[in-house]
């Protein structure tokens, strides 16, 4: 397998603290992988970094078979390239329908231009529909997506990651706030997702984890602290210090 | 004699004749007797001259009696310049009058005593014109400044720097050793230099003296200087250098062509001169043109074809060919005729030593005042930066550390402004009025402000462009109630008497008083900002709300009230500053938004949420714009378009502004 | 699904319908071809106030749609002005001064002819050059296309510098008035070439036009109604398709659309500078039926009342925007003309010229704090809408974002 995103020596500080210390990650096609880690461990200024939202002091963040930069790239440009994002609170946009938000990130052409003369062609609107069964939206369709309910806005948004086809999905706490119905049907379209890109999932829950059955990354203070499957990472004493020793 | 005149109007001849016949016979028996005091024999060996009173023979007799060495010279002076000196009809001899009973009252000049009373028909008054009194005061003036009486001396030296005279130079320089007063032998020294410049025969002397006062930064010095370098524009027959008449001080040779001298202006100088003669303006072709229209035609050429210059130009030539209009003279024969000619700039001083001692001098001066301009120039832009800092401070507590746009913070400075002019009305003592009006003002706008918080701001936290709209239509309801209430004209706020005027440093620097108020006011309020954020349990309890309003709630700070008292500060602040900008500019009801612009400015330059980014802003904005008034100084319209359009741009620079929060603290 | 786009915006065509049937009313009932119980100054105060709906349909484009709360779109507005009235005025002029000079002894020169018309014109600034933004005021082709080009223009090199900075909210606000200002300062002066705080004057005259002021008013005023209704379907047909979810995804969540691969900075300055042009259009036709453009109309203050009436209108809907703009426009001119009837108070009598300001104020502030959806809410009233609950939540982070109140389903 070929490496997709690969990023070393970053650091990043903000006002003298030291949010990101010389982290190095390295994720490639069709993986799953878990990121743990304690508060304030740089779990979402990873993020934040890899999507182009903070820019890093040092350090080198590379994207793909051909080894771009991403660190000269706007976030346009970025999601563009194939980064998708879901962030922790969840973020559809909530004045619209379900379709409308879906057909939004479906993967066409994001010039200004094209999209003003862009209408939805029926097999646009199959596909945002076949989506939305997926995420079991296909009843709520033309629904406003400020009506739905939490766990559902949550789903919304991961269909929105998904109708973008990025290569690298980037997950953050996708079980916050959801029943254990909703998260096992999370769980299962995250793995579905990684059979095919790569998956970085964030979360605090351990459970979801282990049933995520993938290698886990644990960031403490801003860079890796272990790395491995669950039960090894688990096994750490460093880790276990970490999470337990304070 | 008169024949054709009224006898009444030959009656003064007639009494001259009379008086030049009786001074015959005094003059002839004076040598004799000698009863006449030593001043009087002066005056009466020039009594011809003093009776004809021409300018132009009187010299001779001023200077007699000046020089004349006795005491009572300069008395006489002073009565003969004031009108105030009689000659009698019967022996012509010369007396103080004064008016008395019955006629005039004589004095003797030499003895002072009273000769008696005499009507005004035994007497002729001596009625000098301006010039001979111009001439008398300068004779007096050597007197004057050894007269016993300082103030005499000053006026005497303010007479002489108004009107410098080459004959004061002597006079003068007599008078500097006697001098005891060291203020006004420091002046007297100063004059003597200046006249020396001017007026001394010794060409070294002169340059001297510029030397000397080459520092000076006075307007008089360069009043003294500017005449030495002044040049008159000249022409002369004939291309080469050479051809400049000898002796003449050149100050440089122009080309025809180039700024100094444009090619129209050394060929009207030519045409003036009777050197060339006139060109022919498109005005002249057309008038001449019409003058020979004939049956629709000009010569051979139809009128209705006279639509171009060029037609008209050929038409008039054609004419000119013809004899009829004086020939058309080409740019070709314009420049033939200017290369004959040589242009120069001449001083009219011959002496090139003095011209480049004077150019020298001036040089100096001119350095030093640029430097001292452009330190006028900063104490300008401070006064301004802490004008725009005052407009600002409240807006920073309210848009900085709250994040609430406030449009009517503007009408908040105006509420302020009328406040202190209704007080000035109740209370009509000025110092007092303004110690009473700052903090009514405060109080007032602080209590409008708490009102607006409760009522409209506090519903719309975390929707600043709602509440950017919400205000400004409290804005426009406010600015038209003032206009209700106090009228669309503008009232005044007089400031205290002790705050007139202006401290001045020399002739260049200078700034008034009312300004260094304004600057000690604001950093009054800086002061104070910084010890309620940093001292005080508000400032606490505000940072905490600003930071983190729900942590802070849970802890048992009233968001609500510290949102409140934060905003009511920030109002009031505006109101004080309204005072101290009514004080020098006109009240109206449109006075804030005249600032509210540029305080955003200021804020949002300076960067947000930080009270020494507000006073970095309003320090650069003052400056900016003295500096590009300074630049264009013809219009202030135009700096303050450069000054946004310069704001636009540094903000792409720094979008933050100069002291920007940096990191996850500024949020995004 | 249907996907008609009429079918799919039925206000749309609602709205077009009533503007027709408004302009045929009004053309009935003219002094000019109709049966005179309009008088010609009243008709041009409706085709004004059409120019009026048109750029407020642009504001609540780039405010109501975009989030983006411009105070610059007024200037847009008055540079329309201008650049019509440049040719207006020359074209006149020049009629005028040819007329004259051929009453002389011979035919003028271009030059004569050029002078006599700086002369009339700049006269009044104290000088008689043509300054060169006159370049191009004797074609109307030229003119007409600065028309849409000199606001298109300014909009884009000031939104490109504003965007890519990204300054957003509140701070945009004060940069596009900050902008307004520089450019009304600017034309107050002598030397902008635009004569100063006299501005452009009898723009009313068309040049070589012969008919009266009754017929020209309702050409412009039938101008007007065209502009508007096409105006107004481009705006609805931008809005209502991906564009439009693109640029209120901008307006509630800035951050999530530039996530999703949306070059936000493109979306922006690309509206900014339609609405732009649009503004400067509806200038064009606003100020010939004025007679009179000077940089006082341009102050930030007119830009502000733009947003004043799009706010009370409800932004967010075309409809909303035309109906804020025609209300409280006619609304001002009636109460400011002194039509109004007075009410007398016993010890006090409330005058409306000085009192209707406070009353716009306050009823504004009262608008934005209880009725944000405005008047166009009403309409809601009718149709039983629902908003999502969102525990009085707005609909997304960004300071533009659509408060839950004014959200619609």
């Amino acid at each position: 397998m070929s490496t997709l995103l690969e990023v070393s020596g970053v650091s990043v500080s903000f006002d003298g603290f030291r949010a990101i210390n010389n982290l190095s990650f390295r994720i490639a096609d069709a993986e799953m992988r878990a990121v743990i880690g304690p508060n304030g461990a740089g779990k979402t200024t990873f993020m934040d970094i890899v999507t182009g939202k903070t820019k890093p002091d040092e350090g080198r963040v590379l994207w793909g078979e051909k080894s771009v930069s991403l660190l000269k790239m706007s976030e346009a440009k970025i999601a563009q390239a194939g980064v998708g994002r879901k962030f922790q609170k969840p973020t559809v946009f909530e004045d619209q329908s379900v379709q409308e938000n879906l057909l939004m990130a479906l993967k066409k052409p994001r010039g200004w231009f094209p999209v003003l003369s862009y209408r939805p062609s029926d097999e646009d609107l199959a596909k945002v529909a076949t989506l939305a069964d997926d995420i079991g939206l296909g009843d709520a369709l033309l629904r406003k997506s400020g009506e739905l309910s939490h766990g559902q806005k949550q789903w919304l948004e991961i269909g929105i990651l998904l109708a973008q086809e990025p290569r690298l999905l980037l997950v953050d706490e996708p079980a916050a706030g959801m029943t254990p119905e909703e998260r096992e049907k999370t769980t299962d379209i995250l793995v579905e997702a990684a059979k095919t890109r790569a998956v970085v999932v964030v979360e605090h829950d351990m459970e979801f984890v282990r049933r995520l059955n993938c290698k886990v990354t644990v960031l403490h203070e801003g860079s890796v602290l272990a790395e491995g499957s669950l039960d090894h990472v688990t096994s750490n004493q460093d880790v276990i210090d970490v999470y337990l020793g304070r | 004699m008169c024949p054709l005149r009224s006898i009444a109007d030959c009656i003064p001849m007639i009494r001259v004749i009379a008086a030049t016949l009786a001074l015959l016979l005094t003059s002839l028996s004076a040598s004799a007797q000698d009863t006449n005091g030593a001043i009087q024999q002066v005056l009466q060996e020039h009594s011809v001259a003093i009776l004809k009173s021409s300018r132009t023979t009187i010299g001779p007799a001023i200077d007699a009696v000046a020089d004349s060495g006795l005491p009572q010279a300069q008395a006489v002076l002073q009565a003969w310049s004031d009108r105030n000196m009689w000659v009698r009809a019967a022996d012509g001899l010369f007396f103080r009058a004064t008016e008395a009973e019955g006629g005039y009252s004589l004095t003797d000049f030499d003895t002072g005593e009273t000769v008696g009373v005499f009507g005004s028909d035994a007497l002729d008054q001596i009625k000098p014109n301006s010039g001979i009194r111009a001439l008398i005061g300068t004779a007096l003036v050597q007197f004057q400044l050894k007269d016993p009486n300082p103030r005499r001396r000053q006026d005497a030296l303010t007479s002489i720097s108004r009107n410098p005279d080459p004959a004061l130079l002597k006079p003068l320089r007599n008078s500097i050793e006697m001098e005891t007063d060291p203020n006004l032998k420091a002046q007297k020294l100063r004059q003597e230099r200046l006249l020396t410049i001017g007026y001394d025969e010794d060409p070294d002397a002169r340059v001297q003296a510029m030397a000397d006062m080459s520092g000076d930064l006075s307007v008089d010095v360069r009043a003294a200087l500017n005449p030495l370098v002044a040049t008159r524009r000249a022409v002369v027959k004939g291309a080469a250098q050479g051809e400049v008449p000898a002796g003449t001080n050149v100050a440089r040779i122009l080309t025809p062509g180039s700024d100094a001298l444009p090619k129209v202006e050394a060929y009207d100088m030519l045409v003036a001169a009777d050197l060339a003669p006139p060109r022919v303006t498109d005005a002249a072709i057309r008038t001449a043109l019409e003058a020979n229209i004939a049956e629709g035609r000009v010569g051979d050429v139809a009128v209705q074809q006279l639509g171009t210059d060029a037609a008209r130009r050929a038409a008039y030539i054609a004419l000119a060919d013809a004899g009829t209009v004086p020939p058309f003279i080409s740019e070709e024969a314009v420049q033939e005729t200017l290369d004959g000619f040589t242009f120069y700039d001449a001083y009219a001083d011959p002496s090139p030593q003095i011209t480049d001692a004077a150019n020298d001098a001036l040089n100096a001066i001119r350095l030093k005042v640029g430097l001292n301009q452009a330190a006028d120039l900063t104490l300008d832009a401070l006064s301004l930066a802490s004008i725009y800092f005052l407009a600002a401070i409240g807006l920073a507590i309210t848009f900085g550390v709250m994040g609430v746009i406030n449009m009517a913070h503007g009408e908040f400075i105006m509420m302020g402004a009328y406040t202190g002019y209704v007080v000035q009305q109740i209370i009509p003592n000025h110092t007092l009025s303004i110690i009473v009006a700052i903090p009514l003002a405060f109080a007032v706008t602080f209590a409008a402000g708490v009102a607006m918080e409760r009522l409209v701001i506090r519903w719309l936290y975390n929707r600043p462009l709602e509440t950017l709209l919400a205000t400004f239509g409290i804005s426009i309801a406010l600015q038209q109630l003032a206009k209700n209430i106090f009228g669309t004209q503008a009232r005044p706020l007089t400031a205290p008497a002790w705050l007139d005027g202006a401290m001045t440093l020399n002739d260049v620097v200078s700034i008034s008083y009312i300004r260094i108020a304004i600057f000690f006011l604001a950093l009054f309020f800086l002061a104070v900002f910084l010890f309620i954020m940093k001292r005080t349990r508000l400032g606490l309890e505000t940072r905490a709300v600003t930071q983190n309003p729900r942590m802070a709630a849970s802890m048992g700070i009233n968001p609500g009230r510290v949102n409140m008292l934060t905003f009511g500060l920030g109002s009031g602040i505006a109101g004080v500053a309204g005072v101290a900008i009514g004080l020098f500019a006109k009240v109206t009801s449109e006075m804030g938004s005249d600032y509210i612009v540029q305080s955003f400015m200021t804020v949002v330059v300076g960067g947000v949420g930080n009270i020494w980014g507000t006073l970095a802003g309003a320090a650069m904005i003052g400056f900016l714009q003295k500096g590009i008034e300074w630049g264009n100084p013809s219009n202030t319209l135009a700096a303050q378009t450069y000054m946004i359009i310069f704001i636009i741009i540094f903000i792409q620079f720094r979008p933050r502004g100069i002291i920007a929060l940096k990191g996850r603290a500024a949020g995004d | 699904m249907n996907r008609s786009f009429v079918a799919r915006n039925p206000s749309v065509l609602i709205f077009l319908a009533l503007l027709a049937l408004f302009t045929l009313g009004v053309t009935i009932l003219s002094e000019g071809f109709g049966v005179g119980m309009i008088s010609t100054s009243f008709v041009k105060t409706l085709g004004k106030t059409l120019c009026l709906c048109l750029v407020a349909v642009a504001m609540d484009l780039i405010w109501g749609y975009a989030g983006i709360l411009s105070l610059g779109h007024f200037a847009f507005f008055g540079l329309g002005g201008y650049m019509i009235g440049m040719w207006l005025m020359y074209e006149r002029t020049r009629l005028i001064v040819v007329d004259a000079l051929a009453q002389g002894s011979m035919p003028p020169t271009p030059q004569e002819v050029v002078d006599g018309i700086g002369n009339q014109i700049f006269g009044v600034v104290g000088s008689s050059e043509f300054p060169a933004v006159w370049a191009f005021a004797d074609s109307l082709t030229l003119q007409l296309a600065l028309v849409v080009l000199v606001p298109g223009l300014l909009a884009l090199v000031f939104g490109w510098l504003a965007f890519r900075s990204r300054v957003t909210g509140v701070y945009l606000s004060i940069l596009t008035q900050a902008m307004t200002l520089a450019l009304a300062l600017y034309l107050f002066q002598n030397d902008s070439g635009l004569r100063g705080n006299n501005g452009l004057s009898g723009l009313q005259n068309l040049p070589g036009v012969t008919a009266s002021q009754d017929v020209v008013s309702m050409w412009f005023f039938w101008g007007s109604a065209l502009a508007l209704g096409l105006g107004y379907l481009l705006a609805a047909w931008v809005v209502s398709g991906k564009f439009g979810s693109v640029i209120r995804g901008i307006r509630d969540n800035e951050a999530r659309v530039r996530f999703l691969g949306y070059s936000v900075e493109a979306y922006k300055l690309a509206l900014f500078t339609l609405t732009a042009c649009i503004a400067g259009i509806a200038g064009a036709l606003y100020y010939p039926q004025a007679g009179i453009i000077n940089p006082a109309e341009i102050a930030p203050i007119a830009s502000i009342y733009l947003a004043v009436w799009v706010a009370i209108g409800g932004r967010g809907r075309l409809y909303g925007a035309v109906i804020g703009a025609a209300v409280v426009s006619l609304l001002s001119s009636w109460f400011t003309g002194g039509q109004a009837p007075d009410i007398p108070l016993g010890f006090y009598t409330v005058k409306w010229v000085d009192w209707w300001l406070v009353l716009l104020g306050l009823s504004f502030v009262g608008v934005t704090l209880f009725a944000p959806q405005g008047i166009g809410g009403l309409v809601d009233l009718i149709s039983d809408r629902l908003r999502p609950d969102r525990h009085g939540a707005d609909l997304g982070p960004d300071q533009g974002s659509l408060r839950e109140k004014e959200a619609r389903k």
